[in-house]
Order: C-alpha cells, then sequence, then structure tokens
C-alpha cells in the first residue's frame, strides 16, 4: 500500500485504504439497505421463535405457533379424506355391479383403484399387472375364480389360502409326484396328455394313456376335456395362457408337486371403499366379464 | 481525485411534475382514447355470448380452471395456444410499424401506464387545483387541516380507482356477475381478493406516486423504441430554426431579432414527465403531444402559424431550415419500412384467420400401453392396449366411431363398450381404452412391430381424423 494522498477540503471520507493510488471511499451504507438489513435481523429472529428453528438434544425448538411439517402433511392428508369421505361412503354402499353406470363413481372408483393396486398389489402383479410366472396376469380373459366385478371383489377382499379368514379362496392339488399318488412313467404320459389339450402336437399313444390317467385322476377339478373348474379354482388346461409356463417341464413340475399360490386378504388392511375401488379398476384392465 | 470538483451525486431525487391543464385537438383525441380504452377495460367482461347450454355465456373469458379461453364464438384449447402467441407476434409487429411510423405513439396514448396517469392527474386537478394550486399546496409545511382534506379525498378515490381496476381484472377470469356477488358477500376465492389488492396497490403507486419514473427508469420499451425509430418517423419536436432566438435570451437582450418562440413555458409546465421540448428530442419524451396543443394555443395568440412544436421527421429540418414547407404526414407513414411492417403484420393475422378456420372439430391422441407391450388372451390371440383421448369441442355431445385400417387381421375393441361407439360429452374430452385384436398366428401376432391406421369418426357429420400408430406382436 502507498501512502493516502493528503486531505483536502471538501474531500469525502475515505478509509485510508490505498492501491496504487486509488483509494476506497468510505461512504456509510445506503439507508435502504441497512434497513433492509435490519428487518431481515427482526424477521429471522421472531422466524425461530414462531417456528421450529433451534437444535436441543431431543429435536428442536416447537416454535410458538406449533406448526410442523409431519402436521402439515397431516392435515393435507386429512382434507382429501375429508374431502373424499361422502364419495367413499357412496362408493362402500352402492350395489358393485351398479358402479359401473355411474358415471362418477365409477371414475373415482378407477383412479383411487389404480393408487390401491400400484400401493398394494404392483408388488406381484406389476405395475402394468401383467403378472408374473406364479402371479396372474390380471389383463387377459382367463380367471381362476371369475373374472366377473363380484368374483374379483371376493378374491381381493378374502384373500387366497389366507388361514385367518374363512370365506378366502381355497383350491387343493394332490402333489402328485412328491407324494407318490403317481409312478413317473403315469406322469409322463398325463403331462403330454395336458399339453396336447392346448393344441401341442404329442406322441399319440403317450396322450391317449395319459387321456386315462386323467380321467381318473384330475378330471374332478379340471373337468373331462381339461377346461377348468373356476368354482374350485381349477385352472383351464385348454387354452393358451400358463400361470407358471406351459412347457414339459414346468407341468411335470406342477404335477409333481401341485401349486399352492397365496393372495392375502385385504379387507382387514384396506377400507371397504377401498378393496371396492380396486376391484373396479381391475375389472376394466381388459380381462373384466 | 481532482481538488476542486465534489463528488459526484449518485442519487438524483425525483423534482415532481404538476402537469398544468391544455386544451386542444391532442388532448381531445386522448380524452376520447382514454374514455373508450378505459371503457373497454371495465365493461367487456359483462358482455354476454350465447354459446348453448354447456359453455359459459361469458363473451370474453379465461377459464384457467377449465383450461378454456372464450373470445366471442372463438373457444381455445390449451393444445392451441399458438393462437395466443400469434397475437403476441402481431401486437409485437403492431409495435414496430407503430414505432417506425409514429415514435412513441404506444407510450403517448394507449398505454396503460399513461391512461391511467392521464386519468389520476386529472382526478388531483379536480381535487386540488391546477398546477398552481398544487404546487402550493406541495410546497406548504404545514398539514393544516385543508391540506389533510384535499390528500384524504385525492388518496381517496385514487384508491377507488385502483379497486376498481384491479376488480376489472379478475372479472376476465371468472362469471362476472356471480364474481361480483361473491366478492360483496365476502365469499369469492382469496385468490380474487389478493389480485384485487395488488392491482389496486399497483395501480395506485403506479399512477398516483411513480408515475413518469416508470416510464424513464422500469419500462424496456424506450430503450427498445431508438432501434425501430429512423429519421422519417414522425415525432414530437420543437422547430428551433423558427422559434430560436427566443425571447429572453442573450441574442436577443443583444439585439437579434426574436424568433417565434416568446418562452412563455406553455410547453414545459403542461409536460407531465417534466421536460422542456426545445431542448430537442429526449429520452423522457412519450410523445403524449400536449405541449404541441399548448404551443398552439399560444401561438394562435401571438398570431403566428401554429406547428412551432409539432409532429416531425429529423430527416427534414435541413429542408425545412432552407425555407421549403413541411412534408405531408402521408409521404412520411406510407414507405418501405412501414408497409413491410404492415404486410407481415397482416400475413400473421390472415395466418391466425385461416388457422382458426382449418382447426378440426375432431382430434385424437393415442398413447400405446407399453407395461406390457402386448397380452395373451385365452384364445391365442394378441391384444394391445392404448389409451385413446378423444376432444369434442362441439357445444354438444358426440357419438365418435373407431376403427383400424392397414392389416385385415387387427380387429377394435373399446373398454366398457359393445360397440365402437362411444359417446363423448359436450366440450370436453374423454379418456377411452382401446383394444386392439390380432388373431392366433397372424402376422401381426408373430411379427415385432405393425404400424396400423386408427380412424375416428363422428357418427353424426361423418367427420374423420387419424393417427398412426402400432401394433406389437410376440416377435417383439
Amino acid at each position: 500500500m502507498s501512502k493516502p494522498s493528503k486531505k483536502q477540503k471538501g474531500d469525502p471520507d475515505t478509509t485510508g485504504h490505498v492501491w496504487d493510488g486509488i483509494e476506497e471511499f468510505d461512504n456509510p451504507m445506503p439507508r435502504w439497505w441497512l434497513w433492509t438489513l435490519y428487518v431481515c435481523i427482526f424477521w429471522a429472529i421472531a422466524y425461530t421463535i414462531a417456528y421450529p428453528a433451534w437444535p436441543m438434544i431431543k429435536g428442536a425448538t416447537p416454535g410458538l405457533l406449533g406448526w410442523s411439517t409431519r402436521g402439515e402433511v397431516q392435515a393435507e392428508i386429512d382434507a382429501v379424506n375429508e374431502g373424499n369421505a361422502a364419495i367413499n361412503a357412496r362408493l362402500a354402499s352402492t350395489e358393485l355391479t351398479a358402479i359401473g353406470d355411474d358415471g362418477e363413481l365409477n371414475t373415482f372408483a378407477v383412479s383411487s383403484g389404480s393408487a390401491v393396486f400400484l400401493t398394494w398389489c404392483a408388488q406381484c402383479h406389476g405395475s402394468g399387472a401383467a403378472g408374473a410366472k406364479g402371479y396372474p396376469n390380471l389383463l387377459d380373459d382367463d380367471w381362476l375364480w371369475g373374472g366377473d366385478i363380484e368374483a374379483i371383489y371376493l378374491t381381493i377382499a378374502h384373500g387366497i389360502r389366507t388361514e385367518e379368514d374363512d370365506d378366502a379362496r381355497y383350491s387343493q392339488m394332490p402333489a402328485y409326484g412328491k407324494d407318490e399318488l403317481l409312478e413317473t412313467v403315469e406322469i409322463t404320459q398325463v403331462v403330454n396328455y395336458v399339453m396336447s389339450l392346448s393344441g401341442a402336437p404329442k406322441d399319440a399313444t403317450q396322450v391317449a394313456a395319459g387321456a386315462v390317467i386323467f380321467e381318473e385322476n384330475c378330471a374332478a377339478c379340471h373337468l373331462e376335456n381339461g377346461s377348468g373348474d373356476r368354482e374350485q379354482g381349477a385352472p383351464d388346461l385348454t387354452d393358451a395362457i400358463w400361470l407358471y409356463g406351459g412347457d414339459y417341464d414346468t407341468i411335470k413340475s406342477s404335477v409333481d408337486n401341485a401349486r399352492f399360490g397365496v393372495m392375502p386378504n385385504w379387507n382387514t388392511r384396506l377400507t371397504e371403499a377401498q378393496v371396492r375401488a380396486v376391484s373396479i379398476y381391475v375389472h376394466q384392465l381388459g380381462g373384466g366379464e | 481525485m481532482s481538488e476542486s470538483e465534489p463528488a459526484p451525486k449518485l442519487f438524483e431525487a425525483r423534482e415532481p411534475v404538476f402537469p398544468k391543464r391544455v386544451t386542444g385537438r391532442f388532448r381531445n383525441l386522448k380524452w376520447v382514447l382514454l374514455g373508450s380504452m378505459l371503457g373497454l377495460y371495465y365493461l367487456l367482461p359483462w358482455i354476454r355470448w350465447d354459446r348453448g347450454p354447456n359453455l359459459p355465456d361469458q363473451a370474453i373469458l379465461l377459464d384457467l380452471g377449465g383450461r378454456r379461453f372464450y373470445f366471442l364464438m372463438i373457444e381455445i384449447w390449451p393444445h392451441e395456444f399458438y393462437f395466443v402467441a400469434g397475437l403476441l407476434i402481431m401486437a409485437g409487429l403492431g409495435l414496430f410499424l407503430f414505432t417506425s411510423a409514429l415514435g412513441r405513439v404506444w407510450c403517448g396514448y394507449a398505454c396503460p401506464q399513461t391512461v391511467w396517469t392521464d386519468l389520476f392527474i386529472l382526478v388531483e386537478r379536480w381535487i386540488e387545483g391546477d398546477r398552481n394550486a398544487r404546487l402550493r399546496l406541495h410546497r406548504q409545511k404545514k398539514w393544516d387541516l385543508r391540506k389533510v382534506r384535499l390528500r384524504l379525498t385525492k388518496w381517496f378515490v385514487w384508491l377507488v380507482i385502483g379497486l376498481a381496476t384491479g376488480g376489472a381484472w379478475v372479472f376476465y377470469f371468472a362469471d362476472a356477475p356471480t364474481l361480483l356477488y361473491d366478492l360483496v358477500h365476502l365469499t369469492a376465492p382469496p385468490v380474487a381478493y389478493i389480485t384485487m389488492f395488488v392491482l389496486a396497490s399497483f395501480t395506485f403507486f403506479f399512477g398516483g406516486i411513480a408515475r413518469e419514473q416508470i416510464c424513464i427508469y422500469a419500462c424496456p420499451w424506450p430503450r427498445i423504441q431508438a432501434a425501430m425509430m429512423d429519421e422519417e418517423t414522425l415525432t414530437v419536436g420543437y422547430r428551433d430554426w423558427r422559434g430560436e432566438p427566443r425571447k429572453r435570451s442573450e441574442e436577443v437582450k443583444a439585439g437579434a431579432t426574436q424568433g417565434d418562440c416568446i418562452d412563455c413555458m406553455a410547453c414545459v409546465t403542461v409536460c407531465p414527465v417534466g421536460i422542456d421540448i426545445r431542448d430537442g428530442q429526449q429520452l423522457e419524451c412519450i410523445t403524449c403531444a400536449l405541449c404541441i396543443d399548448a404551443c398552439d394555443e399560444i401561438m394562435e395568440k401571438t398570431g403566428k402559424p401554429r406547428g412551432l412544436i409539432d409532429y416531425l421527421a429529423v430527416g427534414d429540418e435541413a429542408s425545412e431550415k432552407a425555407g421549403n414547407a413541411p412534408r405531408q404526414i402521408w409521404s412520411h407513414i406510407l414507405r418501405p419500412r412501414t408497409i413491410t411492417y404492415t404486410v407481415l403484420w397482416a400475413l400473421v393475422g390472415l395466418g391466425i384467420v385461416f388457422a382458426l378456420f382449418i382447426r378440426p372439430d375432431i382430434e385424437m391422441t393415442v398413447a400405446p400401453i407399453r407395461n406390457p407391450t402386448y397380452v395373451t388372451m385365452s384364445d391365442g390371440s394378441i391384444r394391445n392396449t392404448y389409451d385413446v383421448r378423444l376432444r369434442n369441442k362441439t357445444g354438444e355431445p358426440q357419438l365418435f366411431g373407431l376403427s383400424v385400417a392397414g392389416d385385415p387381421t387387427l380387429q377394435v375393441e373399446l373398454e366398457g363398450h359393445d360397440k365402437v361407439v362411444v359417446s363423448v360429452p359436450a366440450d370436453t374430452s374423454l379418456l377411452q381404452r382401446v383394444y386392439v385384436i390380432s388373431s392366433p398366428d397372424s402376422a401381426p401376432s408373430l411379427g415385432e412391430a405393425t404400424k396400423f391406421r386408427l380412424w375416428v369418426e363422428d357418427m353424426s357429420t361423418g367427420e374423420r381424423a387419424y393417427k398412426d400408430t402400432t401394433f406389437n406382436g410376440k416377435g417383439n
């Protein structure tokens, strides 16, 4: 720093700093700027008193207004629930088959059901409801327990193989291989017959032998023509849709060990309106009957 | 640092302006414009327009909630927002045109800042008197009863005007009579009150307090306009070759022949931005032309020709100095530049009108659902799903029929309908799940992707529209 130049009368105040002859004015801060600063300081102090702010050992000071982010979210949720209370009550009390005719109610059920589906059902059935191996595709026209709105509602409400719900869907298939109810040869024959039902070309003698075994062991549930029985949850073996897969090894595994898919009974976890909403949603995905 | 000069002042306090009352042809024109523009602004939301039972009957309505813009017989949907963009382009070109022909004519006559300030100054004059009375009141330090009464009355009237301004604004966004009823009964939505409050405050501040400072410091237009004016542009100016040397000037005192300007300051006292037009063109000048009226009145009294201050073009100075008569107005206005702007402006306008006429009454968007890409049905056929949005832009419910073209094996079905016909309520769009099914072992079923065309037909008029989309098969 070089020396400050001699101060003349009338010169403005300087800070005394000089760089290469350039001096720095010692002007006061503009008044508007200072007042803005004071207002901000006041605001900051008032804010920390009114709202949660200072960190303490257990959480922060609560603030005089009692405001919290959790409380705000809860208030929003309550507001939505309150707003939907009337239509949810209507949804829970309307005849299931009549919901589709009520345009407003149907629209509400579909969008509300979509949210329920993505929250609770998508883990197994997929976000697009296309299912996966062992988890039925809900978009097609093949149903184990029936695809009209009442059957879908019953399945969702009471679940499949749920022990705590007496109305749950139960289907029972013997594990023919594991429990040695059929010889390995017989199982091979019946698998060949089952595959021929949906049009796969198979050895005629195997198929003929398999047909006899099928009639004795399987037709009680799957019916004589193999078209299945929705009353018992027995799948249709003649169509193009296989829940676990339609190749030889998979079908043999199914006959050997039997399959026992499960689904929770949603009536204890969801409200009646939610169960109905998700039933309506599933029904309109493309397979509803 | 210089040793003798004091430090420059970085802040300049505003010199209050007290425009004097003026009469004349430009003032009359401005009164007419002020009345008609404010009248339009306040009255337009109240004009009714019958659109049938399902649509609002307000002639001009910006329905933000319903996402519709109604303008007389025209209805704009959100996806047609390009019409508004077209109007903005027209407004821009219009400003170019008027600026190149007449300078800041927008600022002087039509800008809301000018119009409302004019109105506020009028109120000020009614309550506090003309220039001299207002100056005296301003200089009077003591706030006696009279000053308090005058000031409060003035502010109250300004506030009422401000509230009416904000009030008229919100009526463009909702059914005006209903909203007025709600506003009075304190049941209107908070946003209406907030908008009114904000606009009332800004009207009060802009028109009453800030005034010409908005034009000088806040508005970008005065800076942009310089690029659009040229030597042919007509703008308010002073014929100094005729007026100078003015009375009381050093030259006249020294014995020179006095020009037409008698230095009466009439042009300065009426100026709403507080400048002296005789100093030449200035950034502050909004070309309100009131100084022309003021000067013409004086010229008539002194028996001199009018037009000492006048609309004139910079390029004419030399010719007029040489003694030639001023050129005709039309020769300034009709020139290649203004004609080009006019043609461009008209082309955009024609384009908008054309687009309005050819826009279809039925519209459809198709979104293939890719989760999953296809579904195998129990009979082995392959099904694809599409979210189809159908728009019914008429005031009546319409039946729309759907069909596919492109591959004979493709069949179309609608969710929730036995037939491939769906009814869309008036003035709404409807989201319909559409299934396209291909028989087992057909080419589309086995293939990867098959292009096809989805047709929609208005069952009453037979009007058709289509969208091309794709069918995904097992090969996908």
